[in-house]
């Protein structure tokens, strides 16, 4: 079953595959993003003490804060692309516009958030 | 073009398989992620929300109902949540992201891992951090 990488990662990233590949490789760091940021919480909720205390300090932080709202959003959005596309396969032909659309609803919403999370950090 | 329809192939041979349905599994489970936020967010406006707060308050009061969540936080009064229908509510969000979001680890790891021996030590990996995580969280959301 063992298949071999016939591409090495720098012919994988000139591979020129557009918003679509730049989806899916946002879709792959937003989903890890999560995962990780998700199970660190799980476990600060669980020890609490001093553990909880670091890991909460990460959390609060402005560029952290970016950073999962980011990962958050952007999944939730691609991932419903993602999902209405492949369980309504006859859509897949406006695939183009539907990664327009995401990220007509996507930028604004994240625009906001920047701006509510730095004037926050300002102490505003 | 002459196709075979795919209601003379057998089961197998459509590809109805653990990966198969695991791909539509991730699928689902976005879709049930997207309910239990609108239940969430609902129900957090029908409990009060309505007139006091902003949605990020919103949001870590309706999803993080817990104390030691982000200790320095202030948290409006978060007993509204402690009832058996949003506990149950909040572990199936929990069971759901979880196994979602760990079978998207395992996915993305057998793109870059490819001998047999370490996409079985992934495996393993994996299904022991998803029963870790599942009784923790299960634990943190009915005990605290």
């Amino acid at each position: 079953m063992s298949r071999e990488r016939n591409i090495s990662v720098i012919q994988g990233l000139r591979y020129q595959g557009g918003g679509v590949q730049l989806a899916w490789l946002l879709h792959r760091i937003s989903g890890l993003g999560i995962v990780l940021f998700v199970s660190l919480h799980i476990l600060a909720s669980f020890f609490g003490g001093d553990f909880g205390k670091f890991t909460n300090g990460i959390y609060e932080a402005w560029w952290f804060q970016l950073f999962v709202i980011f990962c958050a959003l952007f999944h939730a959005i691609n991932g419903l692309r993602i999902t209405v596309l492949d369980l309504w396969p006859k859509l897949l032909e406006y695939q183009r516009e539907a990664i327009w659309m995401e990220w007509a609803v996507f930028l604004p919403i994240y625009g906001i958030a920047i701006f509510v999370i730095i004037q926050t950090a300002l102490g505003g | 073009m002459s196709t075979t329809k795919s209601r003379n192939l057998s089961l197998t041979r459509r590809g109805l398989n653990f990966e198969m349905l695991m791909w539509f599994f991730t699928r689902l489970t976005a879709l049930a992620m997207y309910l239990l936020v609108i239940v969430g967010v609902v129900g957090a406006l029908i409990m009060g929300a309505r007139t006091q707060m902003n949605i990020a308050d919103l949001l870590r009061w309706a999803f993080m109902p817990n104390a030691l969540h982000v200790q320095n936080s202030n948290i409006a009064d978060i007993a509204p949540w402690a009832t058996p229908f949003w506990k149950a509510t909040a572990s199936l969000f929990l069971l759901i992201a979880a196994s979602h979001g760990l079978h998207g680890l395992l996915s993305v790891l057998d793109d870059y891992f490819v001998r047999p021996w370490q996409r079985q030590a992934f495996r393993f990996i994996v299904i022991v951090l998803l029963l870790a995580f599942s009784v923790i969280g299960v634990y943190v959301i009915w005990t605290s």
